[in-house]
């Protein structure tokens, strides 16, 4: 399938879907409330059939953070990006680890390294921070440590 | 991390709680396992990473597009040439350079050295880990000549740094192409031994075979890549689904197992080795002459936008993420490691298995721990 033909096929079974074909792939930006209904869309529909979460990972965009979900599927191997909107003070986004199981350890590490609560999640504690770190996100921009951190 | 409290909560009377590692011969690096048992039997299995996590995503937004490529070696350090290939063809993408066709054969001939010489050390360990020490001397053997020659154009033996944006570093050495014609004539004659060693080995076999399966569809749900997923009869190496640099030009099979077990996970790496051996031979006598870098400028400046390269390493799909907002250093970068993946279906595979199957599908894994903590 085509980067074309899926836009084509999206269009197609989710009509609301924004679409932005600027990048390699497709990317599709959902609302976060629209995550978890929209996720099984795309993988359980026979055509769509995204059963491969290659990547899930967020960026802090100073103003929000941004969750980017990158799929693809073992039958058509065309890639799309899903991409969600979050708040940056209380961000919070239901789990897709029912779905792809993969998620479940990537967005434990999205939880301690951004602070995104991942309301459903199975297991939600920290995976690589030693105790104590909740709270503190090391990958958000305005993350400052005296001692852990070393300057370039 | 480690929470005793939680832990014990889940834990029935009889039960027996171990800690595995963070340092334990069997676990290859600094991993920790917490096993709950029953008896001999396991019922869960929960990873504790961050042992040797440097957050290097952090570390690479402070560090321009062409210095951010040298920390990627100490990732996976077994496929340091992958990673930084990896890296270097995600600055390309959003710079659109060229790459000389000389640098692209050198590209793939180092590309598919460091995979013979990552499942050699792989064949060694796992040995040792289900009680054949013999193997890993024979490994070592064959793996110290790889490292000779990468020494020798290179500089350095196991974090070479040796790829940049445009092309390599350097031009070949002078005398790699008789090296690497020395190693294939040895190791075609000892990878027959490999298979008597091990391979048809019945202690062994008992060992691995029907232990830790895998299904394809757990699989793919884990988002398993490399020989983890090849076991299991996904189709998942990208050199064959998303080509890249020459690899779309070349004779080579994707190997496919379906078992689903340890062996198969095995065999599926044998016949790698076999593979990239084909590939190599392919192309040594073929190296075209020319520039063995772009042009490029002293100072790169990704334009604003996101960029996302894939390659397979030894262990599986390596994907680099970058987000750039024009500047010299990336806005945000994440690398997508294959071992973080793979390791999350561990508990999976080994529940209801007993506790000496758990060092066999560890091995059968191949993990790299930096690459999974990064």
């Amino acid at each position: 399938m085509t980067k074309e033909e899926l836009k084509n096929k999206l269009t197609e079974i989710i009509p609301a879907a924004a679409l932005d074909e600027s990048g390699e792939w497709l990317s599709m930006t959902v609302a976060a409330d629209a995550l978890l209904s929209n996720a099984e869309v795309l993988r359980n529909n026979a055509d769509l059939n995204f059963d491969y979460m290659f990547s899930l990972t967020c960026i802090d965009w100073k103003t929000n953070l941004q969750m980017v979900y990158h799929l693809t599927s073992t039958a058509h191997h065309q890639p799309l990006v899903l991409k969600v909107e979050l708040n940056r003070t209380n961000p919070e986004i239901e789990t897709v680890s029912h779905i792809w199981r993969t998620a479940e350890f990537h967005e434990r590490e999205v939880y301690e390294l951004f602070g995104v609560i991942f309301l459903n999640h199975p297991d939600l504690r920290l995976l690589i921070l030693p105790d104590g770190w909740e709270g503190k996100n090391p990958l958000r921009k305005d993350f400052e440590d005296a001692v852990n951190m070393i300057k370039l | 991390m480690y929470r005793e409290t939680e832990i014990l909560q889940e834990a029935v009377a009889g039960d027996l709680i171990i800690n595995v590692g963070p340092q334990h011969p069997s676990t290859h690096g600094v991993l920790h396992l917490v096993i709950t048992l029953n008896g001999e039997t396991i019922k869960k299995v929960e990873p504790h990473l961050g042992y040797i996590h440097r957050s290097i995503e952090k570390m690479c937004e402070s560090l321009t597009f062409r210095q951010f490529i040298y920390v990627t070696s100490k990732m996976d350090y077994l496929s340091s040439h992958i990673n930084n290939h990896g890296c270097s063809l995600c600055v390309e993408k959003g710079l659109q350079i060229e790459v000389p066709e000389r640098a692209q054969v050198i590209r793939v001939l180092m590309d598919e050295l460091t995979r013979l010489a990552s499942h050699q050390l792989w064949w060694g360990a796992l040995g040792m880990d289900v009680g054949a020490l013999t193997p890993f001397f024979h490994a070592f053997r064959e793996r110290e000549l790889i490292n000779d020659i990468f020494e020798e154009t290179c500089g350095t033996r196991l974090t070479m740094n040796y790829m940049v944006p445009g092309g390599v570093m350097a031009d070949l050495h002078p005398n790699f192409q008789r090296r690497v014609h020395e190693f294939i004539k040895q190791f075609k004659q000892k990878f027959d031994e490999y298979d008597e060693l091990l391979t048809d080995n019945i202690i062994f076999k008992n060992r691995m075979q029907g232990v830790g399966v895998l299904s394809a569809a757990d699989a793919v749900s884990y988002g398993c890549t490399g020989p983890v997923a090849r076991a299991s009869g996904v189709s998942s190496d990208i050199r064959k689904l998303y080509p890249y640099e020459i690899y779309n030009k070349l004779q080579f099979d994707e190997v496919i197992e379906t078992a689903g077990d340890c062996y198969s996970r095995y065999m599926v790496r044998m016949k790698e080795m076999r593979q990239s051996l084909s590939i190599i031979e392919q192309l040594i006598d073929q190296i075209p002459e020319g520039e063995y870098q772009a042009k490029t400028k002293a100072v790169l400046k990704l334009p604003k936008g996101e960029y996302y390269s894939r390659v397979e390493t030894a262990r599986g799909e390596f994907g680099v993420y970058i987000v750039s907002e024009g500047g010299t250093t990336p806005y945000r970068i994440k690398f997508r490691s294959p071992g973080f993946s793979n390791l999350s279906a561990l508990d999976h595979m080994a529940r209801g298995g007993k506790i000496g199957d758990l060092v066999a599908i560890m091995g059968s894994l191949d993990l790299v721990i930096p690459d999974i903590d990064r």
